[in-house]
């Protein structure tokens, strides 16, 4: 008996010792493999994004000699604490960047929320966005919209045609497409404004409130941009439909994360920045915290960053709606929330988004894209 | 004989009770966060490194950075701070150190620096050294490569934790335009064959200098090239020292060019550099064959690339500085000075 005890105790030893062996020895390849992972994830990075950052001019260009001294702006800061260049009129030479940009081949893709009402912003918004937005480039826009029907047929400015094609919805869910394509036609007496830009309509579901709308737009962005993924070195702007273009919005506008500072609050002390302030919200900001406001009415960048954005926003947002609360600004205080972690690449001044009821401020040199003036009762579901 | 099955079946239940809790704990224990992070992570993205360009990325836990409110309107305003092309020109007072090094100190990227001191320039190494510990991206993993043809030479300096030496011999060479040729050929060969596996960033200085305050993470970029302190004030393009010959690979004509940088301290992301580094040595090559030498050597060929290679940050002035010249009121900072030398002792064929 005593014999029998022996060997089972040494088996029984044997075993836990076999046990700790395995789990040490698992537990030390997995953080090894971390590390590993890490580092190649951090030279396989650089080596794959490098492209986006390579920055290639023509020869020959000719163009004014770029000054170091001598500020193009002095009356407003271009570049924050975080080196990222603020784009102002003036601190940029619009030529050489479309020289530099054009030959990559890129699409630019931007989105548009029309539902209900504001469908009716999307004709001027469209025929503005030809004129002005990334002229020269390939440009895909995305609409969003209950009314698809409402979708207006754009005249261009130079007596174009517009061609319309529209495709039986292939599979019977809430988002169905109907392919619509703008081609412009060789125009001799005006000089060709869009190489092309296409226009694909999609449907969504009539909403009850305008924040719901709101709510939306961060997975339906989503959606968007993951049927353009993987490896795509193409850029994605969100704006909003109640706006119209009045000046160039081009390739100064692009970067790896692009973040639209609001004109309502770009002259204000961070404390008076509409920030979500109460604790209890994922798009909590503390005083002394935030570097500027952002607009949720446009942004944009690298579909990877936007992509993130709009994940992380989204999930942020439901998860605050499963504990019954509602962000002061919706996905506004989500994205600023998001933007003060990860900082933008590239700050575009109000410029890029202004608002028609607003007197011009002297720093402001040129309106680019404005929200017109509209009145709430009219247009909101819910008002 | 009760007793005895009690205590069999303690000792037989025992040891699977353990593989049991030890399964358990294999399993739920350390969980790798992927790219994008789980869903538990995704409420607090500031603790997770963004899958992004490295250039920007998430700040950490913001604590100590309440500069003042920020406005749109306040910074340098007896300079430019961004180019043409919209890349930051950096100078003191355009940026915060706290907030980009939080950014990238969360990247925790390995930089290397290549530095060459052949013949008698070894003894520029301590200064240089000494001086780099206390000043150069001071926290990150630092690897400086010395290229030298005594490595006896070589001191033996204390280094901060993260931070190494690499020794590469190379052999002795007898003008010192060829020690400045042949730099870019065994940059190109050493990058080629063992920094790219060590390194994300990588810088190429110049030994004979001394580091004097922060040369920080402002630094990093795709690609980053400094401002020569000689022609940056009012200097025409016409006037910039690039070469002039037509029959030179490394040719500008005199109504191009945006500034002049020097080749003293150049950096950026590994691959980049390498494309640049390999782009000088070939076309030096190419000129030695056409008996043409650039008027000033790689850093002509440096020039004419990053005209139509646009630098994706430009450093001013502060980033080299020289103890040969008086510091104009616009440097409010000297981070690195070139020394003051006696050419011919230092030079292997003396002076010219």
């Amino acid at each position: 008996m005593i014999h029998l005890i022996n060997v089972k105790s040494l088996t029984a030893v044997l075993v836990i010792l076999g046990v700790l062996f395995l789990y040490s020895f698992l537990s030390y390849r997995t953080s090894h493999q971390q590390n590993i992972t890490a580092e190649n994830r951090l030279s396989a990075d650089v080596v794959a994004v490098g492209n986006e950052f390579h920055l290639v001019a023509p020869e020959h260009l000719q163009y004014e000699q770029p000054s170091i001294v001598q500020g193009s702006r002095i009356d407003v800061v271009a570049v924050t604490p975080w080196l990222a260049p603020i784009v102002w009129e003036g601190t940029f030479n619009p030529v050489l960047l479309d020289s530099i940009y054009k030959p990559k081949n890129i699409t630019i893709i931007a989105t548009v929320f029309a539902v209900g009402k504001y469908i009716m912003f999307l004709k001027r918004f469209l025929e503005t966005a030809e004129q002005h937005f990334f002229v020269g480039f390939k440009v895909h826009i995305y609409v969003f919209t209950d009314r698809p029907n409402e979708v207006p047929p754009v005249t261009m400015a130079s007596g174009r045609r517009v061609n319309r094609t529209r495709k039986q919805p292939k599979r019977s869910n809430t988002l169905t497409e109907f392919a619509t394509g703008l081609f412009p036609e060789a125009n001799s007496d005006k000089k060709r404004l869009h190489f092309f830009l296409q226009l694909i309509v999609r449907l969504v579901p009539t909403a009850k409130r305008w924040q719901e709308i709101s709510a939306r737009r961060m997975e339906l962005i989503q959606m968007v941009i993951e049927e353009q993924l993987p490896n795509n070195r193409n850029y994605i702007f969100c704006l909003d439909v109640d706006s119209q273009f009045h000046g160039r919005w081009g390739s100064e506008s692009l970067g790896g994360l692009v973040a639209v500072t609001h004109p309502g609050y770009y002259r204000d002390p961070r404390s008076k920045f509409p920030y979500e302030r109460r604790p209890s919200s994922r798009a909590y900001l503390a005083p002394g915290e935030g570097d500027f406001y952002y607009c949720g009415g446009a942004f944009g960048g690298l579909l990877q960053e936007v992509h993130h954005l709009a994940k992380t926003c989204r999930h942020n947002f439901e998860a605050d709606a499963q504990e019954g609360i509602e962000a002061a600004w919706q996905e506004e205080s989500h994205l600023n929330r998001y933007m003060w972690i990860n900082k933008p690449s590239k700050v575009l001044s109000p410029e890029y988004l202004w608002q028609d009821f607003k007197p011009r401020n002297p720093e402001v040199h040129i309106v680019r894209f404005s929200g017109v003036v509209k009145n709430y009762a009219d247009i909101r579901p819910n008002a | 004989m009760l007793r005895c099955i009690y205590r069999n079946h303690i000792l037989i239940g025992l040891p699977w009770l353990f593989i049991f809790l030890g399964f358990l704990y294999i399993y739920r224990g350390p969980s790798i966060s992927p790219l994008y992070g789980s869903d538990t992570n995704i409420i607090e993205t500031k603790s997770e490194p963004l899958n992004g360009p490295l250039n920007k990325g998430v700040c950490s836990d913001n604590g100590s950075w309440r500069v003042g409110d920020l406005k749109m309107q306040t910074g340098r305003t007896d300079v430019n701070s961004v180019t043409n092309w919209n890349a930051p020109l950096v100078w003191e007072g355009t940026f915060d150190p706290v907030v980009i090094d939080a950014i990238y100190k969360k990247m925790d990227p390995r930089v290397a620096v290549v530095l060459f001191a052949v013949g008698k320039y070894t003894r520029f190494l301590k200064g240089f050294l000494e001086s780099a510990e206390k000043y150069f991206l001071v926290g990150f993993r630092v690897t400086y490569y010395i290229f030298t043809d005594n490595k006896g030479d070589v001191p033996t300096i204390k280094l901060g934790k993260g931070r190494k030496i690499s020794v590469v011999t190379i052999p002795s060479v007898n003008r010192w335009q060829e020690v400045v040729l042949g730099r870019m050929k065994w940059a190109t060969i050493t990058i080629d064959k063992q920094i790219r596996n060590e390194a994300d960033y990588l810088y190429m200085m110049d030994i004979d200098s001394v580091f004097h305050n922060d040369f920080g993470a402002e630094s990093l970029s795709p690609l980053s090239a400094v401002l020569h302190r000689g022609y940056y004030k009012n200097t025409r393009r016409d006037q910039f020292p690039y070469e002039r010959r037509p029959k030179s690979m490394a040719y500008i004509p005199t109504d191009e060019g945006d500034y002049y940088y020097t080749a003293a301290v150049w950096g950026g992301y590994l691959e980049d550099m390498y494309r640049l580094v390999k782009y000088c040595y070939t076309q030096s090559e190419e000129d030695a064959k056409n008996d043409i030498e650039a008027v000033w050597q790689e850093e002509s060929h440096l020039n004419k690339y990053l005209l139509y290679n646009k630098p994706t940050k430009v450093l001013s002035p502060e980033y080299l500085w020289s103890d040969y010249d008086k510091i104009p009121a616009d440097i409010k900072v000297v981070r690195i000075s070139q020394l003051v030398k006696n050419y011919e002792e230092v030079r292997p064929n003396g002076g010219h």
